[in-house]
């Protein structure tokens, strides 16, 4: 294969160096590389990070595929920087046995522009009634390491505390999305001063916090690791930074938009606002975004939830809830944390790489910028700055809330194992 | 005054006056024996109704054939609608026929708004109702009926609501009609108290520009109008209150609690009433209840708001908008 | 409105106006023949003050009451279309209504007639007089319907660049005819 020669690229935003990939791996980090028939990349100041990782997807094949397909998604996130995504398990049919995550891992294998790791259903059909073969998914092709009933709670105490346990045996973990039914009937928007005015159903931060409070106080009582998703509220911030203090194995995610955005929005009726879990307050935006700087929060996570038009064109109430986030995660968080002075290139490599690598046990990514490691990079224009234009997505679906919003930072080159996947901004 | 009538809340004070004394004038055609004017001949008003509710239908009805506008009716139930059409597609055909106004009610909150706003549609929008957030020609009638009884009929003319006082009684959680008067009745300068059970009041009511009671009997000696809202009996199995028993008890109106109220005090319903529930039979039949002079008033006040938005070229300006 | 009497100068002053209101109320009572089945109604704003005023002078020569009321047009109105709608104005027809009577309307000028076809209109769905009549203060000409006043106070020759505006001591606080020059805006089109 090969050699690829990056030059003058600040590596996790330190000073400018060269990086030598060869073939599937880097085989040098230093100052006046050369190598021989490399083709060169002129970095000229931008950053360099490890290939990101999305603990958080959803790609919808099989099933809703006019949504969005493995590929369509792979080539969204590698044009995010992403260079390893994990698939969430609520397609149809659901991905709650081996054969299904089989085949979106073969997929994405298969495309070659983004490693898919397909999250498994924790409870058959994310009924929420019965176990999943957590077992058998783990042992599959797939390796599954990560299950979540994500889009629905796994609200029964019991279950939740069995699965919990369960997965013990082989290393897992359960990414609770933590909505407690009851209290989110009819549900539409963050209960507040917001929804008592719009008359949209109110979705009480406490529906997550008590979710939360009692999930890490079973991942406590079994010893076992348990996940939170897209954690939206700054009391959730706070159950989880106690329960760290505590030594309880919690880990958590925010999604880019619940760092940005805010429920007053939702004042103009527009369903492209309209999202799981809702929009919170600007002081949640705060408390989250401090967490994820002081690591109480330990990743970023988008929730990419592609929706066809039609699904978004409507009135509030029979819009779907999601959002796309795999090409504007990057830029959302230069915005909302590094510009701020939050966090800097390196936390931003923790955030969105390293850590949800370990989360996620994801092999060969979220490694190192160093010899001898996977090439999986991301060159990001820092000093970039611009309006977002759906028309331009990889993604099949177009429903972003940032539309003709300037953001900061743009990837122009993605490279998994050595492989270019995005040149100069453009998918290969 | 802004295209559409989506909001209690977009109207100014200017505004709000300038239709009401506008529905005092359109209530004089009701005395005629030609009861017809002939304002909007040749302007088509879509009566665009996605939840069922006869009373507005038909006050809405009543407006525009009064202003010779011609009128369809275009019920949800048992059209394409029901078969999955979308708002959009419906919105995208009634502009193709060329309505010049739609009077929208709809079940989900924002449905007006998004018809409005979301360039499926050229025609001015008037809110029937939606969902839990807003009703203003509701709020409109009941101001007037207000102005009315409380300040009079031709003295009221160009007035407000100033320091008028006036209680809201019921589920205000789920009352879209509550959200429109709190705005309007704040506009024109009225002070409003709320009072309900706890779990009746939305999360977020406190700043609303109004006061908070849970204590009807202390509100009700200095109240010059009270609004009871109705209370569905269903809310009762979803725990919001024990019994329908106690919730008459505690806020529901009879003989003996109206009479706590001062001379001149009215008591008002937007109907349909649930007598027994929110109002005993005393209270609603009483001199003192309005109900039937808000239904007589919604049709001027509805007459007023076709006329002002969709009577010229363009909205009629209000002196707020000449500043 | 895009006009304004920039140097307007009087035509009529309140002495004027008085004396030809006296006319027009004898008039009418010849007319009439002793107008006993008269009502007066002025056409918002400045014709109902005048109505006011001929019938109280319809009331000094009669020695009876004269009814008097106003009759508001806007919602009759040809050219409703053409600009945002108007405030409306009251309409008040006296007590014993207007059937089977004779029916004077008032207004201080007459232009184009279009305002007189609109209170016909109006007339017609209130009721059937045995007749109707038209007064006006000032009649400057330029017709667009077949109508003509019945009394006139001033027959005033005008060009379609000049206005005419009537001051009443109730609305304006003096009473005058102006007759100035339009001023419109350079290239601006009539």
């Amino acid at each position: 294969m090969s050699k690829t020669l990056i030059r003058g690229a600040k590596v996790l935003g330190g000073e400018p160096q060269d990086v030598l990939i060869d073939g599937t791996v880097i085989e040098a980090v230093g100052s006046g590389l050369s190598a021989e028939g490399a083709e060169v990349v002129e970095a000229g100041g931008k950053v360099l990070l490890p290939g990101l990782v999305d603990l958080h997807t959803h790609l919808r094949e099989p099933g809703r595929e006019d949504s969005e397909t493995v590929l369509t998604g792979t080539r969204a996130a590698a044009s995010g920087g992403y260079t390893s995504v994990f698939a969430m398990a609520n397609t149809f049919p659901v991905a709650d046995t081996a054969g299904v995550v089989e085949q979106v891992w073969r997929l994405g294998q298969q495309y070659g522009y983004c490693d898919v790791q397909p999250i498994g259903a924790v409870t058959v059909g994310l009924e929420g009634a019965k176990l999943a073969e957590l077992g058998a998914m783990h042992e599959s092709a797939a390796g599954v390491t990560v299950f979540s009933d994500d889009g629905k709670c796994v609200h029964d105490a019991q279950i939740m505390r069995r699965a919990l346990e369960y997965v013990k045996a082989f290393g897992g973990v359960i990414a609770q999305h933590a909505q407690e039914p009851r209290l989110t009937e009819g549900a539409e928007m963050n209960e507040g001063v917001v929804s008592a005015e719009l008359g949209l159903g109110g979705w009480p931060a406490v529906a997550e916090e008590s979710i939360i409070a009692r999930d890490v106080l079973l991942a406590e009582h079994v010893g076992s690791r348990v996940h939170i998703c897209h954690l939206s509220t700054a009391g959730s911030v706070e159950i989880v930074r106690w329960a760290k203090s505590r030594g309880i194995q919690v880990t958590a995610e925010v999604t880019p938009h619940h760092l940005l955005l805010t429920d007053e929005l939702v004042r103009t009726y527009n369903p492209v606002y309209k999202v799981n879990p809702p929009l919170r307050t600007e002081r949640d935006v705060m408390a989250l975004r401090e967490a994820l700087a002081d690591g109480t929060i330990d990743i970023v996570a988008t929730d990419h939830a592609p929706h066809p038009h039609e699904d978004k064109d409507c009135e509030w109430a029979a819009a779907a809830m999601g959002m796309v986030g795999l090409e504007t995660a990057l830029s959302v968080v230069q915005e909302t944390m590094v510009d701020t002075g939050l966090l800097d290139w390196a936390g931003v490599a923790d955030r969105m790489s390293f850590a949800p690598a370990r989360i996620g046990r994801a092999a060969g990514h979220g490694r190192p910028v160093s010899a001898g490691e996977p090439a999986n990079l991301t060159l990001v224009d820092t000093a970039y700055r611009g309006p977002v234009d759906p028309a331009g997505f990889a993604s099949r679906s177009r429903n972003t809330p940032y539309e003709g919003r300037e953001l900061p930072g743009r990837v122009t080159h993605t490279w998994l194992r050595g492989k270019a996947t995005l040149v100069d901004g453009k998918l290969t | 005054m802004q295209r559409h009538l989506i909001s209690a809340a977009d109207l100014s004070r200017d505004d709000a006056v300038l239709i009401l004394d506008t529905a005092e004038e359109m209530a004089r055609v009701a005395d005629r024996p030609i009861k017809k004017l002939p304002t909007l001949r040749g302007r088509t008003v879509v009566n665009l109704f996605f939840e069922d509710s006869t009373r507005t239908r038909i006050s809405f009805e009543a407006a525009e054939k009064r202003l010779s506008a011609d009128v369809i009716n275009f019920s949800a139930k048992g059209s394409s609608v029901s078969k999955g059409e979308s708002l959009k597609d419906t919105a995208q055909t009634l502009e193709a026929m060329g309505v010049d106004a739609v009077v929208i009610r709809h079940g989900a909150s924002g449905a007006p708004y998004r018809l409005a706003t979301s360039g499926w549609i050229d025609a001015a929008v008037i809110n029937a109702g939606d969902g839990t957030h807003q009703h203003p020609t509701q709020a409109l009638l009941d101001a007037f009926t207000m102005r009315r009884r409380l300040v009079g009929r031709d003295a009221g003319l160009g007035q407000d609501l100033a320091g008028k006082r006036i209680t809201i009684v019921g589920d205000v959680l789920h009352s879209r009609v509550a959200r429109s008067n709190v705005d309007l009745l704040h506009t024109l300068g009225a002070e409003v108290t709320l009072v309900a059970p706890p779990t009746l009041l939305p999360v977020g009511v406190e700043t609303w520009p109004c006061a908070v009671s849970y204590d009807l009997d202390s509100t009700l000696p200095k109240s010059d109008a009270v609004m009871m809202l109705r209370v569905q009996r269903e809310r009762m199995n979803a725990a919001f209150f024990p019994t329908e028993r106690e919730y008459s008890r505690r806020y529901g109106l009879d003989g003996e609690r109206m009479a706590k109220m001062p001379e001149h005090a009215i008591v008002m319903h937007p109907g349909p009433m649930v007598r027994g529930m929110e109002i005993t039979a005393e209270v609603a039949d009483s001199g003192r209840c309005t109900v039937v002079e808000q239904v007589a008033n919604g049709v001027s006040i509805r007459m007023a708001v076709l006329y002002l938005l969709l009577g010229g070229n363009e909205p009629a300006q209000t002196r707020t908008e000449e500043k | 409105m895009d006009t304004q009497a920039s140097d307007a100068r009087p035509v009529l002053e309140g002495p004027d106006i008085a004396r030809v209101l006296t006319r027009i109320a004898h008039e009418i009572v010849e007319r009439a023949k002793g107008a006993d089945d008269v009502v007066l109604l002025g056409i918002p704003t400045r014709g109902v003050f005048l109505a006011r005023r001929l019938a109280a002078k319809l009331e000094q020569i009669t020695e009876r009451k004269v009814p008097v009321g106003s009759l508001d047009i806007t919602m009759y109105r040809d050219d409703l279309r053409m600009h945002p709608p108007r405030a409306l104005a009251r309409t008040e027809i006296p007590g014993d209504g207007i059937d089977g009577r004779l029916v004077v309307l008032v207004d201080d000028v007459l232009f184009s007639g279009r305002t007189i076809r609109a209170a016909l209109d109006a007339l017609n769905d209130i009721g059937r007089p045995r007749a109707v009549q038209l007064a006006v203060l000032v009649d400057r000409g330029h017709r667009e319907l077949p109508i003509r006043a019945d009394y006139v106070g001033k027959n005033l020759p005008t060009s379609l660049r000049e206005t005419v505006k009537v001051q009443l001591a109730e609305e304006d606080g003096r009473d005058t005819v102006l007759l100035g020059a339009k001023r419109t805006a350079p290239g601006a089109q009539h």
